[in-house]
C-alpha cells in the first residue's frame, strides 16, 4: 500500500473509533465490529479497490454523524415539543 | 462586525437515565456520562455560522462549573469557537449555582469582552430553568430575542423569528442583544477528531466568580429532589359497558 493511502486508512479507522465512543449499544461492540471489518479487508492490494473502500468508509462516517444528530434531535423533540 | 459570546453548560448526557440520590439532595452525577447541553450546541453552531457569514468577528465560549467544564469548552472550540473562558465554580458552590448567578457572570463577561451578541441555549436539559438568557438581558438592559428559530442580520440589528405558542413571531432588535436558541434554529455540527485536536491549541482562560466581582451565594434552597411518579399499569376491560362504567367512575365522561 502506498504511504498516503496507508495514512488515509489509519485516519479513517481513528475517526470511526472516535465516533464509536457515542455508539448507543456501547463502545466495545462498535470497536470489535469495526476491527473485524478492517481486518477482513487488510489483505487488499489493489489501490483502486482500497480507494473505493476508503470512500465508502467516509460515507459511513457521514451517516453515523447524521444518525447521532437525528437521534438527539428526536429525543429533544419528544421531551419538549410533543404535546400528546 | 460583532463579537459573540456563547454560554455553554456541561450536563448529564441526554441519553443517560438520570437517577435520584437516596438522600434526595440531588441526582447521581459521579461516573455518569456528561456532554454539552443540546440547546447550547445549537447556540454554538449559530455563533459559528455568524462567523462564517462574516457577521461576527470572534466567538467566545463561556462555561461556569468545575474543572470538567473545560471538556465542554473544548467541544465548543472544536465546533469553531475562537477562544474560551472557564469560570471556575466547584464543590458545594456549584451545587447551589443558579441561573441568576450565571446571568450575572455572563453580563459581567459581556461587558469585559465588549460582546455585541450573547447567545445561549433556551434552557439546560438538567434543571430546565429557562431563565439565563432573560436574566442576562435584564441585567445588561439589552433587548432579548428568546426561543429563536431563525436569526438574520438586517441593517445594524437582528431580525429574529421566535417560536411562540401556536406559531411564530418575527421581531427586530438593535444590537447589542441577547438571543436564546430553540431546537429548530439549526443543525449543530459534530466535533470531529481533527478539530478536537486543533481545539487543544486554542486559548482557554480561567477566572473565578470572585475575580469578576460576582456574589454566588445561593438565593434558593433545594428542599428535596424526587423521582417523577411512576406510570400506573392499565387494565383490560371485558366489554363496552364495563369501559363506560370505568370512565364514569374516573369522572372522564
Amino acid at each position: 500500500m502506498s504511504q498516503p493511502q496507508r495514512r488515509a486508512v489509519i485516519n479513517l479507522y481513528k475517526t470511526l473509533l472516535h465516533l464509536g465512543k457515542d455508539w448507543p449499544q456501547g463502545y466495545e461492540l462498535f470497536r470489535t465490529r469495526l476491527h473485524r471489518v478492517f481486518m477482513k479487508n487488510s489483505g487488499e492490494q489493489d489501490p483502486e479497490k482500497i480507494k473505493m473502500m476508503v470512500k465508502h468508509g467516509e460515507f459511513v462516517v457521514k451517516e453515523i454523524e447524521a444518525l447521532y444528530m437525528l437521534k438527539k434531535y428526536r429525543a429533544m423533540k419528544r421531551r419538549y415539543y410533543d404535546e400528546n | 462586525m460583532s463579537r459573540v459570546l456563547v454560554g455553554v453548560k456541561r450536563v448529564i448526557d441526554y441519553a443517560v437515565k438520570v437517577r435520584v440520590k437516596p438522600d434526595k439532595t440531588g441526582v447521581v452525577t459521579d461516573g455518569v456520562k456528561h456532554s454539552m447541553n443540546p440547546f447550547d450546541e445549537i447556540a454554538v453552531e449559530e455563533a459559528v455560522k455568524m462567523k462564517e457569514k462574516k457577521i461576527a468577528s470572534e466567538v467566545i465560549a463561556v462555561s461556569c462549573g468545575p474543572a470538567q467544564a473545560q471538556e465542554t469548552l473544548r467541544t465548543a472550540l472544536a465546533m469553531g469557537a475562537d477562544r474560551a473562558i472557564h469560570v471556575e465554580v466547584t464543590g458545594p458552590a456549584y451545587d447551589t449555582l443558579q441561573p441568576l448567578h450565571v446571568a450575572k457572570i455572563l453580563a459581567k463577561l459581556s461587558k469585559d469582552e465588549k460582546a455585541d451578541i450573547v447567545i445561549v441555549g433556551k434552557q439546560a436539559i438538567d434543571d430546565d430553568s429557562n431563565q439565563t438568557a432573560q436574566m442576562t438581558a435584564a441585567l445588561l438592559d439589552w433587548p432579548q430575542a428568546t426561543f429563536a428559530s431563525k436569526v438574520e442580520k438586517t441593517g445594524d440589528g437582528l431580525t429574529v423569528t421566535r417560536e411562540i405558542d401556536g406559531g411564530l413571531e418575527v421581531i427586530k432588535t438593535k444590537l447589542p442583544a441577547v438571543v436564546s436558541a430553540d431546537l429548530r434554529l439549526n443543525e449543530p455540527r459534530y466535533a470531529t477528531l481533527p478539530n478536537i485536536m486543533k481545539a487543544k491549541k486554542k486559548p482557554l482562560k480561567k477566572v473565578t466568580p470572585k475575580d469578576l466581582g460576582v456574589d454566588i451565594a445561593p438565593r434558593i434552597k433545594v428542599v428535596s429532589v424526587e423521582d417523577p411518579p411512576v406510570r400506573q399499569a392499565g387494565a383490560v376491560v371485558p366489554d363496552v359497558d364495563a369501559l363506560v362504567a370505568k370512565l364514569k367512575e374516573g369522572g372522564h365522561i
